[in-house]
């Protein structure tokens, strides 16, 4: 049977929940220690253990860093929320409930603009809540088939906020970019490290496909606890497609809960909608709502450091940098800050710092990215940089070394100086020992030296080439060049402009 | 028996204070009080006898070393509900499911109860996890009232109001939800206090209904239970629902002076309607003219919405119940059901073996009451009733300054005689639970006896005014002498 759906393309709809771990030094409700890579077990007490007896109190740094994340996400603050009990079993829920905001969130109605394809977006936040994060388990063997289960506790109580997006996100293209700036928002305002990979940072995906042009929403299924953008994109590419097909095949998705098996690149059924978990939810007894005064949210308010969007939109006005240029240095702020020092360090003002941010793009970002490192795990400083780029500016390296020294200095930690005295990469300016390597160029190919006769220019373009692949690169271009047309010039009589 | 275990502890403090009387002789004569009349009247689940003695000796050195500062309760054995944890003492709520479990850590009253020199002489047997109006919901075994070992001491704070009267411990602590201090109190002719919502820590006292609970004293005399309760009062920042001006409440000193002129006493009309037995109706209408003979103004109040106040109470306390009782999940501590064979498995054998009927009873409506569909038809409106029920009060206390009620509506009944009929032993609490749903203090004092069984006075006050319920109770006290009866027990 042929439904209208075959004959239309579809649109994708997804909306995102994030959990970000806020990095206080204490958990949400008590004392111990949120430190990561600790032993199994060693950084608990009665509290985050929810022994008999036990009560929550708020630690004020957690929300604190939740208004001020929220604040950042463009929220409203509520001035008075409250937290409630959420209800389920698990060997890792150690009160049975995990106290989390329900109907009286923190934060609401709030949004951020992503770019994807030179066109900017403006995804809403619908709520940022506050809440304690579980434990985990850790399976001897398969989860299946493994003869014991063991529970680490030291993760139960540390504070996370939980950011729900509208439905806003079009595409995995999106969902990627909403991921990354939330992730530097959260590293801006230094309320995270976000690290994606140690679970500081985890998604769930709610996906639903509808026919372009339709505004209803279609039924939506979600994919729980994805740990990384390539994943999330996987996933949402997979369901969407998998969506697509149910209904173009005249069937109906079912409201369900799904589970990205990553090796395979798949989506699994975990639980329908009639297994769908009752949370009970009801107001925690044991803690008093929140409530906050305007000046306590002016003050949090006050402290919000720049954030990406302002940053980049100041080194389009104070730089002259493209925004599209200014957008890839600003989302890591590691990188950001290295450019801004680098520019203060350089001080050739606007021209300095196109200068560097080209460094910045093409080599250190492309090195860091080959590499799979941050910033922060190389020995490189601004200095190393600016102290490169003066040697450039001397003529005592070529650019092209350049690049070869600034991979080193990444690599080593030496200073540019350095690295180029033991490598012996001082510029070769001697125009004596250019013009007899141009002559030995010259004489070993004939036939470009025989284009250059008929009139072809670029040949000469060829001979410098093999100048400088036979000093090393090491050969000053503008030299070289020079050199070589009047060799050339020299030999066949002719001059080619 | 010995006169030393019919002291107040006042008294027991002053006279150890003064070298009258040793830390170590008190404690032996109350564990050989205990020994004398405990099989009778099983009040206790543990009696902590070693460490009281090691307690009392250091207490002794301490004394005659430089006997400063060794603290107002310093020489009193307290006895104290197994529902608050003891630091390296089992602590069982009266339930099978926390066998085996050591807390490494103390409820902040028991803290405060050592640095005010008292001696913890035992852990006294309650209703499983407070649920229960006579400790025969005890996981263990029931209770006796030591007035008549045929009935019940009231509950669920039955073990620490038969040790008082029993003359087992010279005061105890408590825990009322609903009436949990006051209507054993009143069963077993002794003083009870539940504190205003927020005077007393919660840390450390095993959760019930949260909102709902509170540690308060019980003894013999209303001196007595100011003084325990100026010991236990206080801001704790372990507990967020902890009052910050919870420091002022404690302020009682009794004096010679009964009167209470200016004293403006409600009588709510609601608390004399059907249900009330005669006998005690008769008792509490003449201890409310004893108020009037000292001095205070008495006159009729309404509190139309107190009638839902149980209904309320059996949706919101179970509601709590059932999430605080989820963590017993054997994972952790206490009782895990052997050759289970998966989680789940493991979860509900656990579950089914350690809990006694009426707590799963409470889990279970407290479950349904929460669960999708049907909170706003229960949770939700009896919290509303709730929120009637507290302008109820606020409204009589535009009026007068305390509500004189019954506290039960009969005396103590049989054992065995309710077990069979759930509802018909909730309505034992029918006049102490409006107190806990409106966070206000109360407290019941002995005001006379039917049939040779004791009637309690139920005094309500304003949020953080015990220092006049004291002070109304003490001036009834004085002057009667309902206070001074001790129950026949063979010592």
């Amino acid at each position: 049977m042929h439904t209208a759906a075959q004959e239309l393309e579809f649109e994708t709809v997804v909306g995102l929940e994030v959990h970000v771990e806020l990095g206080t030094r204490s958990k949400i409700f008590c004392g111990c220690s949120t430190a990561p890579g600790a032993e199994p077990n060693t950084q608990t007490c009665p509290v985050c253990l929810g022994y008999p007896g036990v009560l929550p109190v708020l630690n004020e740094q957690a929300l604190a860093y939740a208004i001020r994340a929220a604040l950042a996400l463009n929220c409203e603050i509520a001035r008075f929320s409250k937290f409630d009990r959420k209800q389920y079993f698990y060997p890792d829920l150690p009160k049975g409930y995990q106290i989390s905001q329900y109907d009286q969130p923190l934060a609401h109605s709030g949004w951020v603009e992503i770019e994807v394809g030179g066109e900017t977006r403006r995804i809403g936040i619908v709520r940022v809540h506050l809440e304690e994060d579980a434990g985990k388990l850790l399976h001897a063997g398969g989860v299946v088939d493994s003869g014991a289960s063991y529970v680490d506790f030291n993760r139960c109580g540390v504070p996370l906020i939980e950011i729900v997006s509208a439905p806003d996100i079009r595409s995995p293209e999106e969902a990627r970019a909403y991921l990354e700036k939330l992730r530097a928002i959260m590293i801006y305002t230094g309320v995270s490290e976000a690290r994606l990979e140690m679970g500081q940072m985890r998604a769930d995906v709610n996906i639903s496909v509808r026919p372009v042009g339709s505004t209803a929403f279609g039924t939506r299924t979600e994919l729980k606890n994805l740990s990384s953008f390539r994943a999330v994109m996987r996933g949402i590419e997979y369901e969407a497609r998998r969506q697509w097909e149910v209904i173009r095949a005249g069937g109906e998705v079912v409201q369900e809960t799904r589970h990205f098996d990553e090796e395979r690149g798949i989506t699994l059924s975990l639980r329908g909608k009639e297994e769908a978990h009752d949370y009970r939810y009801f107001p925690e007894p044991d803690l008093p709502p929140v409530v906050l005064t305007d000046e306590q949210i002016e003050k949090i308010r006050a402290g919000l450091p720049e954030l990406p969007d302002a940053r980049k939109a100041r080194y389009v006005t104070e730089y002259g940098l493209s925004a599209y240029d200014a957008g890839l240095i600003v989302r890591d702020k590691a990188v950001a800050d290295f450019f801004e020092e680098s520019v203060r360090q350089y001080a050739k003002g606007p021209a300095g710092a196109k200068t560097l941010a080209n460094w910045v793009i093409n080599e250190l970002q492309r090195i860091l990215a080959d590499r799979g490192l941050e910033l922060g795990q190389t020995p490189l400083t601004p200095a190393h940089l600016v102290g490169m780029l003066k040697l450039i500016d001397e003529g005592t390296i070529s650019g092209k070394i350049g690049k070869e020294v600034f991979e080193a200095m990444v690599e080593t930690g030496q200073e540019a100086a350095a690295i180029v005295k033991e490598r012996g990469l001082v510029q070769v300016t001697d125009e004596a020992e250019l013009a007899a390597i141009a002559r030995q160029v010259i004489e070993a190919n004939p036939k470009v030296v025989e284009d250059w006769r008929k009139g072809k220019a670029a040949a000469a373009q060829f001979l410098v080439g093999q100048v400088m692949k036979a000093t090393r690169g090491r050969a000053n271009p503008q030299l070289a060049g020079r050199l070589v047309r009047a060799a050339l010039a020299e030999v066949t009589g002719v001059t080619n402009e | 028996m010995s006169a030393t275990t019919r002291l107040s502890a006042a008294r027991l403090n002053r006279l150890f204070l003064a070298g009258e009387l040793s830390a170590t002789e008190i404690v032996d004569a109350f564990l050989s009080r205990i020994g004398q009349v405990e099989p009778q009247v099983r009040a206790f689940i543990t009696v902590t006898a070693a460490e009281a003695r090691e307690r009392a000796q250091r207490l002794d050195s301490r004394r005659k070393a430089d006997g400063r500062d060794l603290g107002p309760l310093a020489g009193v054995p307290v006895a104290v509900k197994d529902n608050i944890v003891t630091q390296g003492i089992p602590t069982t709520c009266g339930s099978r499911i926390l066998e085996g479990f050591v807390p490494p850590y103390d409820a902040t009253v028991i803290s405060r109860l050592q640095g005010a020199g008292a001696i913890l002489i035992g852990k006294t047997n309650m209703d499983e996890f407070a649920m229960g109006s006579s400790t025969e919901n005890s996981g263990f075994f029931p209770t006796r009232n030591p007035w008549d070992l045929e009935r019940v001491p009231g509950g669920s704070s039955g073990g620490s109001a038969a040790a008082v009267a029993a003359d087992e411990c010279a005061v105890a602590l408590g825990s009322d939800t609903g009436g949990s201090i006051r209507q054993p109190a009143a069963f077993c002719g002794v003083v009870g206090l539940k504190p205003t919502y927020g005077a007393v820590s919660r840390f450390g006292l095993v959760a019930f209904a949260s909102s709902l609970d509170q540690i308060g004293p019980i003894a013999h005399d209303v001196a007595d239970a100011a003084l325990l309760f100026s010991v236990i009062a206080g801001h704790d920042r372990r507990d967020s629902t902890s009052a910050p001006n919870a420091d002022r409440v404690a302020q009682f000193q009794p004096g010679p002076d009964t009167s209470l002129a200016g004293v403006r006493v409600g009588v709510p009309r609601e608390f004399f309607a059907a249900g009330l037995d005669d006998g005690v109706r008769r008792a509490v209408e003449a201890a409310i003219q004893h108020l009037g003979s000292l001095g205070a103004e008495v006159r009729e109040v309404s509190l139309p919405h107190v009638e839902y106040a149980l209904d309320a109470y059996y949706v919101i306390a179970p509601a709590e119940a059932s999430s605080n009782l989820a963590r017993y999940d054997g994972v952790r501590y206490g009782y895990r059901s052997p050759g289970a064979e998966s989680l789940l498995d493991m979860y509900l054998r656990t579950r089914r073996d350690g809990f006694g009927p009426e707590v799963k009873r409470r889990i279970m409506i407290g479950t349904y009451a929460l669960s999708a569909g049907y909170y706003d038809a229960y949770y939700k409106k009896a919290q509303q009733v709730r929120t009637l029920v507290v302008r109820d009060f606020q409204q009589a206390f535009a009026e007068v300054d305390v509500l004189a009620t019954p506290t039960t509506p009969t005396p103590a009944f049989r054992i065995g005689e309710k077990t069979d009929d759930p509802l018909a032993m909730y309505l034992a609490d029918v006049y102490t639970i409006p107190v806990n749903l409106a966070g206000l203090p109360a407290l019941s004092l002995p005001c006379g006896r039917v049939d040779g069984l004791p009637v309690g006075l139920q005094l309500i006050g304003r949020h953080f005014e015990e220092p006049l319920l004291f002070r109304v109770a003490h001036a009834f006290e004085k002057t009667t002498t309902h206070g001074q009866a001790r129950p026949p027990l063979d010592g």
